[in-house]
C-alpha cells in the first residue's frame, strides 16, 4: 500500500514536471499581461500623482459650493507648474473625458497664469480666464479624476456614469454607444453560428458516412481555407464583393443587375457576416463531422425499417445523438465569433464593426486605455464564461485541429 | 428489400443533399483560389477584364511578381516572419510536448484545470491578447522587439501543440514506458528512445501549425511590433487598408501555395501517426 503510494506520488510528481514549463511560461507571457490589462481598467494613478496638492485641497471641500481661494491658488499654481514640465496635456485629456472642453479650460488657464502671476484673488483671476472655473462640475470633475481605485471605466463601457452625488446614472441617449454595439455583437455573432451550422450540417453529415477515400478528399477540401492565411480569405472576399469586384462584374454582365444597381456587399454588415461564415464554417464541419462519425449508419435503416419517413428518422434518431457535436461547434464558432477583430476591422466598414473594434480604436486612436482594458475586461468575462461551459460541455481535451 | 426501397427512397433527396454540400464546398474553396488567376492581371485591377475572359495573352502578365520580388518590401518580410515564425514554433513545441505527456498521464493532479489553462490562449480573442500584451512588453522595455513578438507567438502556438501531441497520444500505450523501465532505461532514454520516436508525427504536426499560426498572426504584430518587425500578415495588413494593389494578389498567390503544402505535410503525418494507425 505505502509503495503503491510512493509510486503514484512520483508519477503525478513527474507529470507535474513536464506540465510545468509551459505552465509557467503561459502564467508569464499570457495571464500576466492579461492581469495588468484587467488592472489598468481600474487602477489609474496617472492624474492622482500629477496633482497631489490640488486633490488633497479638494478632499476638504464639501462639493456644494464653489471651492474656497486657497484651493483656487493651490490648484492655479500646480497646472502651471505641470504645464512648464509639459505634463498637464496628458492630465487635461483624463478630466476632459470626464466633462468635455476641461482639456482647453486646464491648458488656456495655465498659460494666462503663467503669462502674469495673479496679483489679487487668484479665484477671480482664473473664473475671468475661463468661465469653466466658475462651475462647481468642473472641480467635481478634477476630484474624480484624481481617483485612483475608480470603476468609471467599466460604468462607461456600460453606458453609464456617476452624477454629482456619485449615484449612478444612464449616460445621454447620444452617449450611449457601447451596450448597443455590444448586443450587436452577440446578435452577429449567433446569426454567424446558426448560418455555420445550417451549412454544415449537411456536410458533415456527407463527410462522416461517405466512403473513407471520398470523405478523406473531401476533407482536404475543407482544410484548404482553414489553413489559408486569413489575410489572403479576407482579400480575397474584397476581391470578390466590392463594388467593382468579381460578382458585381457578373451580375452586370449577365444583365441581372444595372450598372447602377451594384450591390454592397462589402464595408458593411453584410460583407463581416459572409466573410466570417467562410472563416467560422471549419471550425463547425470538424466538430459535427467527429461526431457524426460515429453514429452508426445501421440506426437510420433500423428507423426507416420500422417505418419512420426520412424526415422523422433524421429528427428523432439522428439529430439526437448529432447533438454533442452541435453543441461543441456552435460554442466554438459562437466564441471565436464574438471576440473577432480582423476581418471586420477590414471588411466590416461602419456598420459591420463589433466590440473588438471599440477595444482597438480607444488602444490606437483615442489612447483611452483605461476604457480599452474594462470593454476588454467585458469581453474577457463573457468568452471565459462560455469556454468553461465549452469545458463542462464539451471538454478542452477532446478538441481537435482536423478530422 | 428494404434497404433497397429506402435507398430508392432517399433518392431524391440524396441529389439535393449532394448539390446543397457541393455549394457549401465550393463557397469554402472557391473564393480562396479566385485570387490566383487574377494575380495574373495586367491591369491594376481586382476584376477579370475582357481580355482574360478571352485569353488574350497580353491581358495576362507576370508584373505583380516582378514587383514583390524586385521590390524591397516583401523579402525582407518574409525574413522577418521565417524568423518569428521559426522562434516561436520552437519554443512552442518543446515546452508544448513536454506538456502534453505530462497532462496523458492519469496522475496528474486537477488535470482539467491545467488543460484549460494552456489552451486558453487560443481562444481569448486576439485583441485581448494583443491589448495586454502592448502594455506588458512596453513596461518591460520589449515593445518593438523580435523577443517580445517570439515570446507573445510562442504562447499563442503553444496550444496547437498540445493538442495535436495530446491526441497522438490518446494511441500511445503506456505499457511500453513501463517495458522501457523494466529493461533498465531511466525516464530521459524512455522518452527519447520510445515515446519521442512514436509521437513524433504528432510533434511535428504541432510545430507545423505552431509556425502557420504566427506566420499568419497580425494583430499582435501591429500592437507590440515596431517599424523593424514589419511581417508578410502586417504588409498585407497595411496593403488591404490603404491602397490595395494587385502586388497583394500574387503575395497571396504565393502564401496559398504555402498552405496547400503545409496542408500535404500535415496529412502525409497523419497518416503516420501512432494514433492514426491504430
Amino acid at each position: 500500500m505505502a509503495i503503491t503510494l510512493k509510486r503514484w506520488n512520483r508519477q503525478a510528481l513527474g507529470a507535474a514536471l513536464l506540465v510545468a514549463p509551459l505552465a509557467i511560461f503561459v502564467a508569464v507571457t499570457f495571464v500576466a499581461p492579461l492581469a495588468t490589462m484587467l488592472v489598468r481598467s481600474v487602477y489609474q494613478p496617472a492624474v492622482a500623482e500629477a496633482l497631489p496638492e490640488t486633490l488633497a485641497a479638494l478632499a476638504e471641500w464639501d462639493g456644494g459650493s464653489l471651492p474656497d481661494e486657497e484651493t483656487f491658488r493651490i490648484a492655479g499654481a500646480e497646472f502651471v507648474a505641470l504645464n512648464e514640465r509639459r505634463a498637464l496635456g496628458s492630465v487635461a485629456t483624463r478630466v476632459n473625458r470626464l466633462e468635455s472642453g476641461m482639456r482647453s479650460t486646464l491648458l488656456g488657464t495655465a498659460r494666462s497664469l503663467a503669462a502674469e502671476t495673479p496679483s489679487a484673488s487668484w479665484r477671480e483671476t482664473m473664473i475671468a480666464a475661463d468661465a469653466d472655473w466658475g462651475a462647481i462640475k468642473s472641480w467635481l470633475a478634477i476630484r474624480r479624476a484624481g481617483e485612483v481605485i475608480t470603476p468609471r471605466y467599466y460604468l462607461n463601457a456600460l453606458d453609464l456614469d456617476r452624477g454629482g452625488a456619485g449615484e449612478i446614472v444612464v449616460q445621454p441617449e447620444d452617449r450611449r454607444i457601447y451596450v448597443s454595439l455590444l448586443l450587436r455583437t452577440l446578435a452577429i455573432s449567433i446569426a454567424i453560428t446558426g448560418i455555420c451550422l445550417l451549412l454544415a450540417y449537411p456536410l458533415a453529415w456527407l463527410l462522416a458516412h461517405a466512403r473513407p477515400r471520398r470523405a478523406g478528399l473531401l476533407l482536404l477540401l475543407v482544410l484548404v481555407p482553414f489553413w489559408t492565411s486569413l489575410l489572403v480569405r479576407t482579400t480575397s472576399w474584397i476581391v470578390l464583393l466590392q463594388n467593382q469586384g468579381v460578382i458585381n462584374d457578373l451580375l452586370v454582365t449577365l444583365g441581372i443587375l444595372a450598372e447602377q444597381q451594384r450591390l454592397a456587399l462589402i464595408y458593411n454588415m453584410t460583407g463581416t457576416i459572409i466573410a466570417m461564415v467562410h472563416v467560422l464554417l471549419p471550425f463547425m464541419i470538424l466538430p459535427l463531422y467527429s461526431i457524426m462519425r460515429a453514429i452508426p449508419e445501421r440506426h437510420m435503416q433500423a428507423a426507416a425499417s420500422l417505418g419512420a419517413s426520412h424526415w422523422q428518422a433524421l429528427r428523432r434518431v439522428y439529430w439526437p445523438q448529432s447533438l454533442p457535436g452541435v453543441a461543441a461547434g456552435s460554442l466554438l464558432v459562437f466564441i471565436l465569433s464574438i471576440g473577432y477583430y480582423i476581418t471586420p476591422a477590414l471588411v466590416g466598414g461602419r456598420t459591420g464593426q463589433l466590440i473588438s473594434s471599440m477595444i482597438a480604436y480607444h488602444m490606437e486612436q483615442s489612447l483611452n486605455w483605461g476604457l480599452a482594458a474594462a470593454l476588454g475586461g467585458i469581453l474577457l468575462l463573457l468568452v471565459g464564461t462560455l469556454f468553461f461551459i465549452y469545458d463542462r460541455l464539451v471538454g478542452v481535451d477532446r478538441m481537435r485541429l482536423s478530422g | 428489400m428494404s434497404a433497397a426501397a429506402s435507398h430508392s427512397h432517399s433518392r431524391p433527396r440524396g441529389w439535393l443533399h449532394r448539390g446543397f454540400c457541393a455549394a457549401v464546398l465550393f463557397f469554402l474553396v472557391a473564393p480562396v483560389l479566385v485570387v490566383i488567376p487574377l494575380s495574373f492581371n495586367a491591369e491594376p485591377y481586382f476584376t477579370f477584364t475582357e481580355g482574360m475572359l478571352r485569353l488574350e495573352a497580353d491581358a495576362w502578365s507576370l508584373r505583380w511578381y516582378q514587383n514583390i520580388l524586385g521590390e524591397g518590401r516583401w523579402l525582407p518580410a518574409l525574413g522577418k516572419s521565417l524568423l518569428i515564425g521559426s522562434g516561436a514554433a520552437l519554443i512552442a513545441t518543446t515546452l508544448g510536448t513536454l506538456a502534453a505527456i505530462g497532462l496523458s498521464s492519469p496522475a496528474l493532479p486537477g488535470r482539467g484545470a491545467v488543460m484549460a489553462l494552456l489552451i486558453s490562449p487560443m481562444v481569448t480573442p486576439i485583441i485581448i491578447t494583443a491589448a495586454g500584451m502592448s502594455f506588458f512588453y512596453s513596461d518591460l522595455g520589449l515593445g518593438q522587439t523580435y523577443t517580445a513578438l517570439i515570446l507573445a507567438h510562442a504562447v499563442l502556438g503553444a496550444p496547437f501543440v498540445v493538442i495535436s501531441v495530446g491526441a497522438s497520444l490518446s494511441g500511445y500505450n503506456h505499457d511500453l514506458n513501463r517495458a522501457a523501465a523494466n529493461l533498465g532505461a531511466d525516464w530521459w532514454t524512455t522518452l527519447r528512445r520510445v515515446q519521442l520516436p512514436l509521437i513524433a508525427p504528432g510533434v511535428f504536426t504541432g510545430a507545423l501549425f505552431a509556425f502557420a499560426a504566427s506566420f499568419d498572426e497580425v494583430v499582435v504584430v501591429l500592437f507590440i511590433g515596431g517599424p523593424d518587425q514589419r511581417t508578410i500578415p502586417r504588409e498585407m495588413w497595411s496593403g488591404i487598408r490603404e491602397q490595395i494593389s494587385p502586388e497583394i494578389l500574387a503575395v497571396a498567390t504565393f502564401l496559398i501555395a504555402f498552405a496547400l503544402l503545409l496542408l500535404a505535410a500535415v496529412n502525409w503525418l497523419r497518416q503516420r501517426d501512432y494514433a492514426g494507425a491504430s
